[in-house]
């Protein structure tokens, strides 16, 4: 369904770099952003090259230890072959194009966007001006507007929170402190890409013993710039702040294009605690690669809460690792996998210091030839005595043609632990199925209730307005209205 | 409505199937809207079985007979051909023997859907629901009525209940959704003596004169408000013979034995399903 449609943008025919091809490039020029720059500057073609690398940092004006960094990167992902676990990736690297200016992803309108999107938008009653924005018509949301006041209030408590590529202008020694620190680009294949190429995205710094009260939200702050398909997005809590952050929504994320891989960072120091939470629901022809790791320090909490659906393959295992004693680490995750779509998500927890503490609660759903795969690693270093980890992943299939695995993996070099571990799998009951039937729910009804309560320990973590919107999505799913 | 015709389930030589065994061997009965009826018979005799099969369940096969609902315009209703929520929005309610958990549904959530469905039999799913405030109101009037804790609404559904709180949730079910004809299987076994008073007296006020309800039970207590217009004794898979509240006196004090012996054919049909139910545990 997804067909590149920038081809039909306002492009222009201009000489390709070196290659002696003419490709089209992007001619829109966001006047405020780049009101000096040259049209030269602005050629956007698909591949991946040191040239392409170094037009990206220097679009950004970026300074030279970050245009090394990604050209290192660079160097990594071509040395690095593919993963071998999780799905089969049938994505072509030279076919994509790896920066695109929110200006130039404008080609659409709305007619182009396909019906079962609109439907969901909807049924989900989502505003007018999101619609457009979630669709990929427009690139801007006015959200400054709505929320200047808020970012006020932030800023008197000294939270700095922008989008990735004004910290590395307006704060570079503080980014640059933990910037690819936490997931170095050699950690794997697409933290590499994401390195090289990265654009967007949100940094958060929250000062010792500052605490954010309500959910900071991506959503605030909703723009091409910082959904894009390579944001890296990085979170610092200092000693003794908390902060909740919410990524994304449950609107169908539509793109034309083809990848998704994010890299997340997050530092949560001394007693500091930080949850993190992503609902994503991507359309059928994303390739969602993205890699999450937070490091928690003494005392320090630090919870994903991360909720997949949509996408062709998601790979995704965000971790905790728990540096010091008293660390903990929590992760819950949901998986919805429906027709054509294999969620192989999971997480990974790293004990590296004495009294460490770990949770993750997996749940996934399997429907209409859907796969899920639950891919987990507990691992205990030596030396990091009396660590608790428990894990608990439950699998529900709605019907004989889906399926669900699961791959735990346990590494303990340490004598005393202590690690649960406990899976389970099931079908809907027929018998539950039939009890709330014969109570007047269709059956469509009575399945989507079973997978709500299936999922509601989860849900109920959820900020209010997402849980609403999350179990509107899984009935929708559950009709089967919606792909 | 012209009411010359009163509004009746009609069950006719029906026979039941469980995995291709037969259990229901040609039962008849009749309730009328109003009409309380006990049904009673040594365990596996197939009491559930018609419960079921009344309401549905995919795997109970009804191979012969049928389930109508003759309406006040004389009009006949096949239930066969029904689904089961069909079969409630048309106004059967069962109350199970053994209810089933749905673990993270909340009772409130799950019964403010039936009660939408229920009373407007067109809804399609993702239409309004009964508005939230009246449907509180109600659940909480008649939780009250039935001395359940307001908290109850907010359980999951019969998630980690007591055998007597499943029960009263059944109950509660039952006077949320009001309907025509309800089957109440074993709705007294895990009460404890007041609270099967209790019971009693709560079904006869939600029954009324509009309901017909056939009560299974292997007690009496439950009937003491609810004084069956006939009891049915069923036995091996048929319904052998039916009298007045007396009999459900006799069969409680005296046990099955005299009905045994006077339907030899029945005690035979019971001796083989108990072996074949062996046979394929
Ligand atoms: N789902 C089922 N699968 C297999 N056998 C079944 C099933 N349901 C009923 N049966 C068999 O049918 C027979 C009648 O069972 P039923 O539950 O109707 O008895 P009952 O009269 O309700 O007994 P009780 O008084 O113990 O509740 C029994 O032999 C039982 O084993
Ligand atoms: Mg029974």
């Amino acid at each position: 369904m997804a067909t590149d449609t920038h081809e039909t943008s306002t492009l222009a025919a201009v000489p390709g770099n070196g290659a002696g091809v003419s490709k089209p490039v992007f001619g829109e020029i966001n006047k405020y952003d780049f009101r000096t720059e040259s049209p030269a500057i602005f050629k956007a073609r698909r591949g991946l090259s040191r040239d392409i690398v170094n037009q990206i940092s220097e679009m950004k004006k970026e300074p030279a230890w970050m245009r090394d960094f990604r050209l290192k990167s660079l160097e990594i992902f071509e040395s690095k072959p593919m993963p071998h676990w999780g799905g089969r990736i049938g994505v072509n690297f030279e076919d994509i194009y790896y920066y695109l200016k929110p200006t130039e992803q404008q080609g659409k309108t709305w007619d182009d966007v396909p019906d079962e999107i609109k439907k969901t938008f909807d049924r989900l009653g989502i505003p007018e001006a999101e619609r457009k924005f979630l669709a990929g018509v427009k690139a801007q949301f006015e959200s400054e507007v709505v929320y200047g006041s808020l970012q006020e209030d932030l800023a008197k408590k000294g939270v700095i929170f922008t989008d990735t590529d004004t910290a590395v202008r307006e704060h570079p020694d503080l980014l640059r402190e933990y910037f690819g620190k936490i997931i170095p680009p050699s950690d794997n294949k697409f933290a590499a890409l994401n390195s090289a190429v990265w654009s967007g995205g949100s940094f958060i710094y929250v000062p010792k013993g500052v605490s954010i009260e309500f959910p900071l939200q991506a959503y605030f702050r909703i723009n091409a710039e910082n959904m894009g398909q390579f944001e890296r997005t990085l979170i610092v809590v200092d000693e003794g702040a908390h902060v909740h952050y919410v990524e994304g929504c449950t609107a169908p994320m539509y793109s034309t294009e083809s990848l998704h891989s994010a890299v997340v960072e997050i530092v949560v120091k001394k007693h500091g605690r930080c949850r993190y939470t992503t609902i994503q629901n991507w359309a059928n022809n994303i390739y969602n690669l993205v890699t999450k790791r937070a490091m928690a320090y003494e005392g320090a909490l630090m919870e994903w809460i991360d909720g997949n659906l949509g996408s062709q393959l998601t790979m995704k295992y965000p971790a905790v690792y728990m540096m010091e004693p008293g660390a903990r680490g929590e992760i819950l995750s949901i998986a919805f996998a429906s027709a054509g779509q294999h969620q192989d998500a999971g997480a990974k927890l790293v004990h590296a210091a004495p009294h460490t503490s770990g949770r993750i609660v997996s749940k996934s759903i399997s429907k209409n030839g859907g796969r899920s795969s639950y891919r987990g690693l507990v691992k205990v270093e030596p030396g990091a005595r009396k660590s608790k980890s428990s894990v608990v992943c439950d699998a529900l299939i709605l019907d004989d043609k889906s399926r669900s695995d699961t791959y735990p993996y346990i590494e303990i070099e340490e004598q005393d632990v202590s690690i649960g571990h406990e899976a389970s799998v099931s079908k809907i009951g027929e018998e539950q199925l039939f009890y709330l039937t014969s109570r007047g729910l269709s059956e469509a009804e009575a399945s989507a209730m079973i997978v709500g309560g299936f999922i509601e320990p989860l849900v109920k973590e959820l900020p209010m307005e997402y849980a609403v919107e999350m179990n509107k999505l899984i009935e929708l799913q559950m009709e089967g209205s919606v792909g | 409505m012209t009411s010359q015709h009163p509004e009746k389930l009609i069950i006719q030589d029906l026979h039941v199937a469980v995995e291709e065994r037969e259990i229901l061997k040609g039962v008849n009965l009749e309730i009328g809207r109003g009409e309380v009826h006990a049904l009673m018979g040594p365990n596996g005799s197939g009491k559930s079985t018609l419960g079921y099969a009344i309401m549905g369940h995919p795997s109970y096969e009804v191979t012969s007979g049928s389930i109508e609902i003759v309406e006040a315009d004389g009009n006949r209703r096949d239930i066969l051909a029904m689904e089961p929520d069909e079969r409630a929005r048309a106004g059967l309610f069962l109350a199970f023997q053994r209810p089933m958990a749905i673990p993270g549904v909340r009772v409130a959530d799950f019964l403010r859907h039936a009660v939408s469905n229920v009373r407007n039999p067109e809804r399609k799913e993702g239409q309004e629901l009964v508005p939230m405030k009246e449907f509180r109101g109600e659940l909480k009037a008649k939780m009250a009525e039935l001395q359940m804790d307001t908290d109850f609404a907010r359980r999951y559904v019969n998630d980690g209940f007591s055998g007597g709180e499943m029960k009263r949730a059944e109950i509660l079910q039952l006077a949320m959704l009001a309907p025509r004809f309800a089957v109440l299987d074993e709705t007294d076994s895990g009460l404890d003596a007041d609270a099967v008073r209790l019971a009693s007296e709560s079904i006869a006020r939600i029954g009324g004169a509009d309901m017909g309800i056939l009560i299974i039970t292997h007690h009496e207590q439950l009937l003491e408000h609810n004084i069956p217009l006939k009891t049915h004794v069923m036995l091996g898979g048929r319904i052998v013979e039916s009298g007045g509240p007396e009999l459900a006196a006799e069969l409680h004090k005296r046990g099955y034995e005299r009905i045994r012996a006077s339907y030899p054919e029945a005690a035979a049909a019971e001796e083989a399903m108990a072996a074949e139910a062996a046979a394929t545990a």
